[in-house]
């Protein structure tokens, strides 16, 4: 049997905030082009999984990309390997143009500066909307718009894996339709590897391989996401309902 | 009207000069939201590293007065205006590597506390290095008056200094509008965490700043110390102060407020000076402060920033 090389794996990974644990010894894979959801409940410690990814917290556990383990990287470094952030409220900069934004997006990645041009036109193909607003300040683009530059920005650098922190949030369905077909078209012409973290759970499982669960810092449940679909426990995660969404809250 | 117009050209020769230093107050403030109270001694150690190149050529080469006069004096002129912009930019560099870059996660009061004790540092050091007593900096550009019509007088100097502070201006405004080091720095100055999370090596953009906002102290340093030729190390203390309040009054963060606010307090100083009593001229400064931050305090062209707590 041929083993194949997780994009992603974390191990026994835990986070702590002072005293507050914010992720107790959590295990996850991101096998190569696979979409992997990771969902759950507000404080559950989904960005805090993402954020330790992306060399932004202290963590206990080991966490490798590609096979190689990424402790003691600093965040840029995770970039110029390929571990793309696209974080919570999008991350943009208001007082930038959309342009310059897009400018900045290939910063630390060398083979992504290379093919600027070209990436740049692939992602203008997916949100042509951008086109007319390149030289407008990022600040004044509406919420879906930035969402779109913030998606684009993280393809231009060419990722190798996306993180994906609540790419739907705050946005009209319209829009949240768009950017879930999008990342599905990355995710299938590109080859590229995503975690998508949301609370949008139903949505996420609907385009994910796979999933995970997250209540209070653990990984409650995974499996396939056509199953996850299925299960009791997560329809009352997303419906906001019963005991799984109160434990969650300590 | 000779009289206000000489003002004028005397007010933005001197605005010119804060709005170097103001400049870098402005840029190191946007990048780390740190006053950095040392800069003004920058400023003075400029001015000192001037003194001691000029001197260290006049020892080597001789003194020779008759070329003070341009075209080769002004060449010195530049040539002792960029050796202390590389001296200021390595000392600013070593500043950052040593006193600020370890306090990048601690709480930004001991950023500004830290900044203070570099200060005194920077003052007293240079008191031990160089002594106490002040300096007469060499002159190296004879003043020559250039007569306009309607009798204002300006002064070669005053040229050499202002067209050398528009030339660093538009050289800065390329590198932070046009460069990606430029959007890397504004980018910061936003957030730093979403900078470094699409891939921009914080450290590095906060160490050239620190160096180029260094350098424009220096420079300004050794321009100031040519109009002012008696120099010591407290010297900064002043223009330093000045600096920051004519950040302030632009908007502290802003890089086109820096350089409203610098034109508009050297004019205003040399107005009062001249219709008023020079006595009054450092008072204004700190009068124009406490207004500004009575009535606007994110200054002219500052924008309103919610303060995280």
């Amino acid at each position: 049997m041929k083993v194949k090389v997780n994009k992603l794996t974390i191990k026994d990974l835990s986070v702590n905030y002072g005293n507050v644990d914010a992720l107790k010894s959590i295990d996850l894979q991101l096998p190569p082009s696979q979409i992997v959801a990771l969902i759950g409940a507000n404080g559950a410690g989904k960005t805090t999984t993402l954020k330790a990814v992306s060399g932004f917290l202290d963590f206990k556990g080991t966490i490798h990309h590609n096979g190689k383990n990424i402790r003691g990287k600093a965040p840029h470094e995770l970039v110029a390997n390929g571990l793309i952030h696209c974080p919570e409220g999008r991350g943009i900069f208001p007082n930038l143009t959309v342009y310059e934004n897009l400018q900045l997006g290939v910063s630390g990645r060398q083979e992504a500066l290379q093919c600027f041009k070209e990436n740049l036109d692939h992602a203008l193909e997916l949100f042509p909307r951008l086109k007319q607003r390149l030289q407008q300040m990022a600040g004044t683009l509406s919420g879906g718009e930035q969402q779109m530059l913030a998606l684009s920005r993280s393809l231009i650098a060419m990722p190798d894996v996306l993180l994906l922190d609540e790419p739907s949030l705050g946005l009209a369905p319209q829009i949240v339709k768009l950017i879930f077909e999008i990342i599905v078209k990355i995710n299938k012409e590109s080859k590229v590897s995503v975690l998508l973290v949301e609370q949008n759970a139903k949505q996420a499982l609907k385009i994910s391989d796979y999933a995970y669960v997250l209540e209070a810092g653990v990984v409650s449940l995974h499996g396939k996401a056509a199953h996850l679909l299925e299960d009791d426990r997560v329809r009352k995660i997303y419906l906001g309902e019963g005991e799984v969404t109160r434990t969650s809250r300590n | 009207m000779s009289e206000f117009i000489q003002h004028t050209i005397n007010g933005l020769s001197l605005g010119s000069i804060y709005a170097l230093v103001a400049l870098g107050y402005t840029m190191v403030f946007g990048v780390l939201q740190l006053i950095n109270f040392a800069h003004g001694d920058l400023f003075m150690m400029g001015a000192f590293i001037g003194f001691y190149f000029i001197r260290l050529i006049h020892f080597f080469f001789g003194h020779d007065s008759s070329s003070l006069s341009s075209p080769s004096g002004v060449l010195f002129s530049m040539t002792v205006i960029v050796v202390s912009m590389l001296g200021t930019a390595l000392l600013g560099m070593v500043m950052e590597r040593l006193a600020y870059r370890p306090l990048r996660k601690s709480p930004r009061i001991n950023l500004l506390i830290t900044a203070i004790g570099v200060s005194l540092f920077l003052e007293y050091g240079g008191q031990l290095l160089f002594g106490a007593s002040p300096e007469f900096f060499p002159t190296i550009l004879s003043k020559q008056a250039i007569a306009l019509p309607g009798g204002v007088i300006l002064d070669s100097t005053q040229v050499l200094i202002f067209s050398t502070a528009v030339v660093l201006m538009l050289l800065l405004h390329f590198l932070v509008f046009k460069t990606q080091f430029g959007r890397s720095m504004r980018a910061i100055s936003h957030s730093l965490e979403h900078a470094s999370l699409i891939g921009i090596n914080v450290n590095k953009v906060i160490m050239i700043t620190f160096m180029i906002s260094s350098a424009l102290a220096g420079a300004a340093g050794v321009m100031y110390s040519i109009s002012y030729p008696k120099i010591d190390p407290l010297m900064g203390l002043l223009p330093g102060l000045k600096a920051f309040v004519a950040a302030v009054l632009g908007g502290i963060g802003n890089i086109k407020g820096a350089l409203l606010g610098a034109t508009l307090l050297g004019l205003a100083e040399t107005y009062v000076a001249g219709y008023i009593s020079s006595s009054y001229r450092d008072a204004l400064a700190f009068l124009v402060l406490i207004v500004v931050l009575l009535l606007r305090p994110s200054g002219i062209l500052g924008s309103k920033k919610i303060e995280k707590v």
